[in-house]
């Protein structure tokens, strides 16, 4: 369904902009004594809109198959666990986003960050413990996992979004 | 350059390239599926042995295989540590009041198992492929259009971007920048991101632009040379005879 919503013309640049989320998930950012790496979906709800879903399940298909990440088995139920929270990003945050200047379009984008990697997270381990009662404890402790890649996340997704507003504000408002 | 696949140059002229790669792509997929539904740890450890087999034969080097694995392994020491405290049954093992049982570290050593061959098989099936083959071949079990367009062209442009990323990178090191848990680093960061998104819808406008100077109506025509060929159906009934076999074992054993 939000794959028709492409249309051909807008593919080479749904692709661009899916390569650029490709590499920039490649980035590794420092929290504390570790690293994570951003799922920047929060960011990808916000630029892409509804080419979000198809661009996620291309970057996902190939991390499973070029990095053995994830699997393609589980590939739909990672598309909906990290698309859902980029559609919710970009419907409830995205319209206060496009309004506010200066302080406060930080703080809606790491809002909007954050969002996006809780709901993930809660997804996943809504997932992991729907399909067995038997995961909910290792549910937990990835949910925990979550934490600090939620706080570079809300950072980077705001100073991201922040910087975009400023010099391109064309990139947030594409949807419309 | 970035490097997507995991096949090295010699392997290209390896005995799995005579097959059509729909037919990789299938066998994969069967296989996949009949080793999810094994339960007995003989036979998901024949289903490693395998894949791991298939994994020497096609030249996957053992060093790349692990470093990729690795990524996958957190989650599953997760797993493999907290699954013998939550599933209960006999006692193997008791630390203060949590104990261990022996049905739990079964059920994670299942899992480990099944996960790691399925992991390996698709690396040694599909990570092989070339990635435009790839997007071909899906093209042609008849996925839809506009996906495999944006499979292709991303595929395209990763490298593209990612030597841009690259050279933003330079740029930063240049001015002696150190990755370090504060906001200096979040904001450049944030800012690293912004910047190559911006300069991605740059180039995505020049590329429509470009596309449609040589006539792009839309439709991106797959040149393909692969048939389907005896070979392919033959290998496609061994295939699916190993993933049987191994199924009707799993039923009567």
């Amino acid at each position: 369904m939000a794959i028709r919503r492409l249309d051909f013309d807008r593919i080479p640049q749904a692709a661009v902009l899916s390569a650029a989320f490709f590499i920039a998930s490649l980035v590794s950012v420092p929290v504390g004594p570790s690293s994570v790496h951003l799922i920047l979906n929060g960011l990808m709800g916000l630029i892409l809109g509804w080419a979000a879903v198809p661009a996620i399940l291309v970057a996902l298909l190939m991390q499973a198959v070029f990095f053995g990440y994830g699997g393609l088995l589980v590939l739909g139920v990672n598309t909906l666990n990290i698309a859902l929270p980029a559609l919710l990003c970009a419907g409830l945050l995205g319209p206060a986003l496009r309004r506010s200047s200066g302080r406060a379009s930080l703080a809606w984008g790491a809002a909007s960050g954050a969002l996006g990697v809780v709901l993930t997270g809660t997804l996943v381990s809504l997932s992991l413990g729907l399909s067995s009662s038997d995961y909910l404890p290792a549910a937990k402790v990835v949910l925990a996992t979550y934490a600090p890649l939620m706080v570079a996340e809300a950072a980077v997704t705001g100073f991201t979004l922040a910087f975009l507003l400023k010099v391109a504000p064309e990139l947030i408002t594409l949807q419309e | 350059m970035m490097q997507l696949t995991l096949g090295q140059e010699n392997a290209q002229g390896g005995w799995l390239s005579q097959f059509d790669p729909r037919l990789r792509l299938i066998a994969a997929l069967l296989f996949a599926l009949a080793v999810v539904s094994l339960q007995r740890l003989p036979l998901l450890l024949t289903a490693l042995l395998l894949a791991l087999l298939l994994a020497w034969r096609v030249g996957l080097s053992g060093p790349l295989l692990r470093k990729r694995l690795l990524a996958m392994e957190g989650f599953m020491i997760v797993l493999l540590v907290m699954l013998p405290f939550s599933v209960p049954g006999e006692s193997w093992l008791t630390l203060g009041p949590f104990s261990a049982s022996f049905e739990g570290l079964q059920r994670a050593l299942e899992i480990v198992l099944r996960a790691n061959a399925v992991v390996i098989l698709l690396m040694a099936l599909i990570g092989t492929l070339e990635p435009v083959v790839l997007g071909h071949a899906l093209g042609q079990l008849r996925l839809p259009q506009k996906l495999i367009h944006l499979f292709l062209f991303t595929v395209r442009y990763i490298g593209v971007l990612f030597d841009e990323y690259q050279t933003l990178r330079l740029a930063m090191r240049a001015r002696a920048f150190v990755a370090g848990s504060n906001r200096h680093t979040w904001r450049s960061l944030g800012w690293l991101l912004g910047m190559l998104l911006v300069r991605s819808l740059e180039r995505s406008r020049r590329i429509l632009a470009a596309m449609k100077c040589r006539g792009f109506s839309g439709r991106f025509y797959l040149v393909n040379p692969n048939v389907w060929r005896h070979r392919d159906t033959l290998g496609l009934f061994a295939a699916g005879g190993i993933a049987a076999i191994l199924l009707l074992l799993e039923q009567t054993l």
